[in-house]
């Protein structure tokens, strides 16, 4: 197969366009069992995906499913499905294409099932359900393509662990499934195409023409960036000015609410009430909706937007990119600018916003390393085990299975491959028993094995709670906000519990752009009134915050060691020299800790650049550690860069509270009572299956979920250490929030160079850390202190201490 | 164990930072709402949200003040278990912990409104419990004096920190929740200021017991 059918390659020649090379390469490879196509954003990819599916099917007719395609959003899917049927409807094609996603109505996905399309569009997590059923192999004969769309974004999560692993259960369903991954530029295509293909058979790789290299730039601003923060709120009148310039601006921006408060900044100085939209993953969905359509119709000047809208969509005529904030990674960052001009061989054009006088340093690393093609990446880690164990219980609902089959299976997806038996059969008995401190507890007692030898649900209604509860997806537990009205309002979004929880009745805040007026809390519905003109308080609603990557961290301190900063704009290079003036900058292979008094406190300044993760994990250990020697520690603040320590007692000899040995032994104890590691443990057990956040009655709110989880923690940590959720979740620590892997290679990068400089005030480079938000109290002897005294000193105040003896 | 010390009606009370407290005169440990079971009757009523342990944590951080305080006798203020059916579905290893604590020492259930009838346990069972000067009983009367009482799970901020209270006037001591599930009702909340007099006092639970004025 390397011809296009006649039809369709005269509806493309009837448009004026023509078929790329790489386009040509996936039809010509149309018959390969797994090829990867690298090819830059705006180049055809899906339509270079899908190509040979039309082509068979205009060929030939089909019974049943021909081509499965996956897409990490919902939206690309029903985008794509809007692109498809284009060519399908003008062309005359007998093919049926239908979309199933979590907004998919239960009476039409039931029909897919009975009566699966020829194309069926859907996400990782809808697949994950489809396999879970009993009938799966009736659903899914025939099956001959899958199509895995942004398999560069899936492959950073468990999603797209556990696509891979339902991946390995369609093969076994369908032998000669071929597989097709699609993915923007990466750092190593190769750990791509290995964690897509069947293992151990190769997967091809097919890199099409990257095309001119991007007009990127910082935007001009006559005002100079605040010291810290990230809305960059001085930059609204520049960036209204690009919007005016430009057909259609895309903003992006690294949190939601940090796109909640520039949208509304934004609105405020849109004189010429130039239609422009939000979207973000915590809007409503018919909200998301009609964005999307308006922007499709080509309607809207410009979109404030997160993540949600990073990936292939295809937002017709964008031409141009404003990124708000510090790109954090490069790789990102060139995906992002991607999706301005989407047209091929066209540059795109975007523009770096820095919202505080650090990030333009960073923006300018960025700037060099995206000049250079220097793009960053970790090595994959090993599948993660949590996934694996639902994974299990998925394959339970479907039906009995044998354990061999079952381990046979998983070995062959790539991130699985090295999976040891002895693993495996650990995952297996904890799905089986709970493990050992749970084996009392009916509950989790949920897998049990017939005299044939295989593993069934001990319960068969349990299916249906458990397939409640797929999705690997487990950032903060968002709660919907809707309009109070009698019988419920219009749902305007979502915001996280932790945000919710600090509301009291009167207080405004930011979302979907308008001001609301929180209400009350009803049935896990946060209730509001629409409250214009008043200044909102400030939404917290985090969304994910990404730390800056080693290789981006490195730049910054190459950069930091040059004579002098002349592509840097004045204001930031003035601030850098006096900070050299006063103490000095933050060199590679040292590590600098300015110490300093600061409003009647004692301050520490330790610059690691490990990114803000372990940056918050340093702080942690750091304060306990301080806590031991008696230095009374009081809370401490994180940024990407730097961690700002504060307490009652000055340090003067930094070396002991840096020794390697003790931090990780520190690490391995402070695992006990943290909130982070907690954390992490609440989202592996809640994967794994160990917790259930929805149950047949309603949802669970996060708040009990966190609850049970932290007891669940503290009691597996007392009576089971070596459960297997605390091994997992302590792996999980190490290299995601915890991200203690980069404070061992800051220590390997400094080795025991510390430069500690005592300064009579707070320097330059530190003091944007006072102002940042996110400040955390540590709750030791110190606090004990002031809480003593405190109370001393009301009790004297009121008279009352005299008053009751 | 150093607490926070106090008269009432005459009695020398001390609060600890455990949420218990000791009237050492009669070597007297008064705890209240342990809610023992708590996990239990959710799952029986069909949520299967909260894991089994916070029995045992109950049980064996009162084991260990039974242990270093030796007291005569044991006054549970009531809402022990958090219903009938919980005190019966006792696991066996916790009842026998309980059973244990029981021994050679004088044990009184008060009843509370969560467990009108704690059965099968052994120990006495009472309403109430008069023990000159003071009287203990689960919920607050609004005109009683030298009450000893629990139910409302108090809890006061000082400097930004939360913490289970003990809340104290001329009239009435209010104890905080021992058990570990509890969440509480703040000393600001209308029900808990209208039933304390001006003067009163927080006494805070945690590392050690601290007094405040009761924060309103």
């Amino acid at each position: 197969m390397s011809e296009l059918p006649k039809a369709i390659e005269s509806w493309f020649s009837a448009r004026g366009w023509s078929i790329h090379p790489h386009q040509r390469a996936m039809l010509a490879r149309a018959g390969a069992p797994c090829t990867l196509l690298i090819a830059p954003t705006g180049g055809g990819k899906t339509m270079a995906g899908f190509l040979p599916t039309l082509a068979e099917l205009t060929n030939g007719p089909h019974d049943g499913l021909h081509t499965l395609y996956i897409s990490p959003l919902k939206a690309l899917a029903a985008d794509i499905k809007r692109n498809l049927r284009t060519p399908v409807e003008e062309i005359g094609l007998p093919i049926r294409i239908d979309d199933r996603t979590g907004d998919t109505p239960a009476s039409r996905k039931r029909r897919q099932r009975a009566d699966p399309p020829h194309i069926l569009l859907t996400t990782p997590e809808s697949l994950a359900l489809l396999t879970s059923y009993e009938d799966a192999a009736r659903t899914f004969k025939g099956l001959k393509r899958v199509v895995v769309d942004e398999i560069h974004a899936l492959a950073e999560s468990k999603r797209g662990d556990r696509l891979m692993l339902a991946l390995a259960r369609l093969q076994t369903l369908c032998p000669d499934l071929r597989r097709v991954g699609l993915s923007a530029t990466v750092d190593d295509p190769q750990a791509i195409a290995s964690y897509l293909a069947c293992h151990p058979d190769p997967c091809d790789i097919v890199l099409a023409d990257p095309g001119p290299a991007p007009d990127i730039r910082m935007l001009e601003t006559r005002e100079a960036p605040p010291w810290a923060g990230g809305g960059a709120a001085y930059a609204i009148p520049a960036v209204m000015e690009q919007i005016r310039a430009h057909r259609t601006t895309l903003i992006f921006h690294n949190t939601r609410a940090q796109a909640e408060i520039f949208f509304h900044n934004l609105w405020l100085a849109n004189e010429g009430a130039l239609p422009i939209g939000i979207h973000h993953g915590a809007l409503d969905r018919v909200q998301r909706e009609r964005v999307e359509g308006a922007m499709v119709r080509g309607e809207l000047r410009a979109v404030v937007c997160t993540g949600s809208l990073d990936l292939g969509i295809d937002w017709g005529d964008v031409d141009l990119v404003i990124q708000i904030g510090a790109p954090k990674n490069v790789k990102r960052l060139v995906q992002r600018i991607g999706r301005a001009n989407h047209r091929y061989n066209a540059p795109s054009k975007a523009l770096l916003v820095p919202a505080n006088r650090f990030e333009v340093v960073e923006c300018h690393a960025a700037l060099e390393a995206v000049r250079e093609h220097d793009l960053d990446g970790d090595p994959r880690e090993p599948g993660p085990r949590d996934v694996l164990c639902q994974h299990i219980l998925i394959a339970a609902c479907a039906g009995p299975f044998d354990a061999d089959d079952l381990y046979a299976e998983m070995t062959r997806a790539g991130a699985y491959a090295a999976l040891s038996r002895a693993a495996f059969d650990a995952c297996l008995d904890f799905c089986a028993t709970g493990g050992y401190a749970l084996k009392a507890y009916d509950q989790w007692q949920r897998l049990l094995q017939r005299p044939d030898g295989t593993w069934q649900l001990r319960d068969p209604r349990a299916a249906s709670r458990i397939r409640m509860n797929l999705g690997t997806i487990q950032d903060a537990d968002l709660i919907k906000v809707r309009l109070k009205r009698s019988r419920g309002g219009k749902p305007l979004g979502e915001v996280e519990e932790a945000f919710a929880a600090t509301l009291t009745r009167g207080d405004t805040f930011l979302i979907g752009g308008q001001t609301v007026r929180y209400e009350g809390l009803r049935e896990m519905t946060v209730e509001v009134t629409r409250n214009p003109g008043r200044k909102p308080k400030i939404a917290v609603f985090s969304g994910t915050k990404f730390a800056t990557s080693t290789q981006l961290s490195a730049r910054i301190l190459k950069m930091f060691n040059e004579d002098s900063w002349p592509s840097l704009p004045r204001h930031t290079a003035e601030w850098l020299e006096l900070q050299r003036e006063v103490s000095e900058l933050p060199r590679a292979g040292h590590l600098l800790i300015e110490s300093f008094p600061q409003e009647a406190r004692e301050h520490i300044c330790i610059y690691g650049f490990a990114g803000r993760n372990a940056q918050q994990t340093l702080g942690l250990l750091l304060t306990k550690r301080m806590e031991e020697l008696g230095l009374d520690p009081l809370g401490f603040v994180s940024t990407d860069y730097a961690t700002l320590i504060w307490g009652l007692q000055e340090v003067t000899d930094p070396a002991p509270l840096f020794d390697p040995k003790a931090l990780r032994d520190g690490l391995e104890g402070w695992l006990a009572g943290n909130a982070v590691m907690k954390r992490a443990f609440r989202g592996a057990a809640t994967i794994a299956g160990l917790i259930e956040r929805n149950t047949p009655g309603a949802r669970k709110n996060g708040r009990q979920a966190t609850f049970s989880s932290d007891i669940l923690y503290d009691t597996l940590r007392k009576y089971d250490p070596s459960h297997l959720l605390l091994d997992i979740t302590r792996e999980e620590a190490l290299r995601g929030l915890v991200d203690f892997g980069r404070i061992e290679e800051m220590l390997e990068r400094t080795r025991g160079r510390i430069t500690l400089r005592r300064l009579q005030r707070i320097s330059p480079l530190a003091a944007p850390l006072l102002l940042e938000v996110g400040k955390v109290p540590v709750k030791g002897a110190a606090e004990e202190k002031l809480l003593q005294q405190e109370a001393a000193a009301l009790m004297q105040q009121s008279g009352l201490d005299k008053l009751l003896q | 164990m150093t607490g926070y010390d106090f008269p009432l009606a005459g009695a020398r009370l001390t609060a600890f930072g455990s949420g218990a407290l000791w009237w050492a005169e009669h070597r007297l440990l008064c705890v209240s709402d342990l809610h023992l079971g708590k996990s239990e009757r959710h799952a029986r009523r069909g949520g299967s949200a909260l894991p089994p342990y916070e029995t045992q944590d109950t049980l064996t951080r009162l084991a260990e003040l039974v242990a270093s305080l030796q007291p005569q006798t044991v006054v549970c203020l009531g809402d022990s278990f958090d219903d009938d059916a919980a005190s019966q579905a006792l696991p066996d290893a916790e009842k026998s912990q309980l059973t244990a604590l029981m021994q050679n020492r004088h044990w009184i259930w008060i009843t509370g409104n969560h467990d009108p009838a704690p059965a099968g346990l052994g120990g006495e069972q009472m309403p109430a419990l008069h023990l000159a000067p003071l009287t203990f009983r689960h919920i607050a009367a609004p005109l009683a004096k030298a009450e000893i009482s629990g139910h409302y799970h108090p809890k006061a901020r000082l400097r930004s920190t939360s913490r289970p209270c003990f809340l104290l006037d001329r009239s009435r001591l209010i104890l905080p929740a021992f058990g570990t599930y509890t969440g509480g009702l703040r000393s600001s909340d209308p029900v808990l200021s209208s039933l304390m007099a001006a003067d009163a006092l927080a006494i805070l639970t945690g590392p050690q017991a601290l007094a405040i004025p009761m924060p309103r």
